[in-house]
């Protein structure tokens, strides 16, 4: 009975009320001969590997909008379930808010039936999805995870072609990952060995892809247990800088001043801190 | 007799008329074979034709437009500083291509002569050939007046070097930097068709619309009040350009590897190579 309200069209999701107005903006840009700012691509390496006991993830930290690093340090490696995890390339909102998604009806779906999620679960969701859409949510995932069969990896495309293989990397420096892989995978690796495959593999990414770069994240996952190493390698440390770029207060320039008194009351205080990196 | 080359999907209804009119003129023996290769034809016709007799489109068959960029983008980033009795020019080492690195050993300053060098960042092949050209006309200005160009000559050359690919550009962005004739620090930039100005710093390539402002403040003394305007020394104006790379390696993925200066005095011309991160 629960699992009928998970199948039923959700009002929640995607609205395109805004698609007839975008349109009507996007012509009005073009008009002035400028261009609309484009949805920011996470260029990436990720890869995955099955070992002895689990599956080892992997991941960069850049994410670029054209050639201009957008965050140096950003979470490619989703949680989905307890024991499963997914890595996202290609549009950062899509393989966010599709893992998101993918997550949330996981876990109704694991109440219902009462058991664990299993990660072949988890592909079939995300491949009806992701081929409803027509390839127009651009989301390439490698999902990974531990569950009652034992250790199971897949590739997924955002047509919606999925791959069940031992070794898999996606991205735009998929190609320097996989001449890794291709060189030193081997079937049944022990958990350091396969820590050190995925992170060189991830290096080989940052190094010479250019949409690739800063940390490699690792996630290893075993049957009773999760290892979300954040960062796992710094491979590339910010340069330090010599001079002193602080301004003495009065540096700029304040025209006028006009200061408004409100008299408020604080009922609660919290901070958050900033990434600062 | 000839076969369409794509396979048949072109055969026309109308030529088998004309197969016809083939078979009465030729010899005996080949009229047979061709009577027999007329009905193949009309059998693929007949699986090429729809229910209605028209013609199935299977796919495009015609002239398809390729485009052929005679430009390639290999990223680089190009900064040069003018001072009291200095010059500087900068560039990082990255040659890159769409998303891959050419080489991590590419410097983008070139030595013209013993006080003038030129930065080049843009389409490699262009900046090479354009280097070429610059050191022949050098060569051929020494021979013809005895001397060397000064910064400023070898500027005006250039200038007019470039305009005269007004119609198909070198796809370079140039800067030089240089000793003036009163020994004084002199920067020249360019556009890609020749404009240029003399300037006390500019910044060129794929990072320049990150460096400039960050140049604009701490050279020139741009949205700041109350601060002391003294001249940049030689020490500073490195520490500064280094600091300044180091920033612009952070979010330009075209910039990066290591940062070569050439320090411009009249002694001569300085060296100096400083590692950049290499993601």
């Amino acid at each position: 009975m629960a699992t009928v309200s998970v199948c039923q069209y959700h009002r929640g999701g995607f609205s395109f009320e805004n698609c007839k107005r975008n349109a009507l903006l996007e012509a009005d840009i073009n008009k002035l001969g400028l261009s609309s700012p484009a949805a920011r691509k996470t260029g990436t390496t990720i890869c995955g590997l099955v070992y002895k006991d689990g599956v080892v993830l992997g991941a960069d930290t850049r994410a670029t909008e054209g050639m201009v690093v957008a965050d140096k340090n950003c979470s490619k490696i989703h949680y989905i379930s307890p024991n499963v995890y997914c890595c996202g390339a290609g549009t950062a909102a899509d393989t966010e808010m599709t893992t998101q998604i993918i997550s949330s009806n996981l876990e109704l779906h694991s109440l219902s039936t009462g058991r664990p999620p299993r990660v072949a679960t988890a592909n079939r969701m995300l491949k009806q999805m992701l081929f409803r859409y027509q390839g127009y949510i651009g989301a390439a995932l490698v999902l990974g995870g531990v569950d009652c069969n034992g250790p199971h990896l897949y590739s997924i495309y955002p047509h919606g072609s999925t791959d069940k293989l031992p070794y898999v990397t996606m991205g735009s420096g998929s190609l320097a990952a996989m001449a890794v892989f291709e060189d030193r995978y081997r079937p049944n690796m022990e958990e350091e060995e396969a820590k050190r495959l995925v992170r060189d593999a991830i290096a080989a990414g940052i190094f010479n892809d250019l949409g690739s770069g800063s940390n490699i994240d690792l996630c290893v996952i075993t049957k009773g247990k999760v290892d979300y190493l954040r960062p796992h390698d710094m491979a590339n440390k910010k340069g330090v800088r010599t001079g002193n770029y602080r301004y003495k207060h009065g540096t700029t320039g304040v025209l006028t001043k006009t200061v408004t008194p409100l008299n408020l009351e604080v009922v609660e205080e919290s901070v958050q801190t900033m990434d600062t990196s | 007799m000839t076969l369409p080359a794509d396979g048949g999907t072109s055969f026309r209804s109308d030529a088998s008329a004309q197969e016809t009119q083939d078979l009465s003129t030729s010899g005996g023996h080949i009229a047979v074979i061709q009577r027999v290769l007329v009905r193949q034809l009309k059998m693929i016709s007949a699986q090429a034709c729809g229910a209605n007799g028209k013609m199935k489109d299977y796919h495009y068959s015609g002239p398809v437009e390729h485009k052929f960029s005679p430009y390639a983008f290999n990223g680089g980033t190009v900064l040069a500083v003018a001072g009291e009795d200095f010059a500087l020019v900068a560039s990082d080492t990255r040659l890159s291509e769409g998303y891959s690195i050419h080489s991590r050993d590419s410097p983008k300053c070139y030595k013209l002569t013993d006080t003038t060098v030129i930065g080049c960042s843009g389409f490699h092949g262009d900046c090479l050939t354009l280097t070429k050209i610059i050191e022949a006309r050098l060569k051929m200005y020494k021979h013809s007046n005895n001397k060397s160009m000064t910064s400023g000559a070898i500027a005006a050359m250039l200038s007019t070097i470039l305009y005269g690919r007004r119609f198909f550009p070198y796809y370079v962005y140039n800067i030089i930097g240089g000793l003036d004739e009163e020994g004084r620090g002199a920067v020249y930039s360019f556009d890609p068709v020749g404009s240029y100005q003399r300037d006390t710093y500019k910044a060129g390539g794929s990072a320049s619309a990150m460096l400039q402002p960050l140049l604009d403040n701490q050279i020139g003394f741009k949205n700041m009040e109350n601060v002391e305007q003294v001249p940049l020394s030689q020490e500073k104006a490195v520490q500064l350009v280094k600091d300044v790379f180091i920033s612009a390696a952070e979010r330009d993925v075209y910039t990066g590897d290591a940062l070569k200066i050439c320090i411009i005095t009249k002694e001569g011309i300085r060296e100096e190579i400083v590692p950049l991160r290499k993601d």
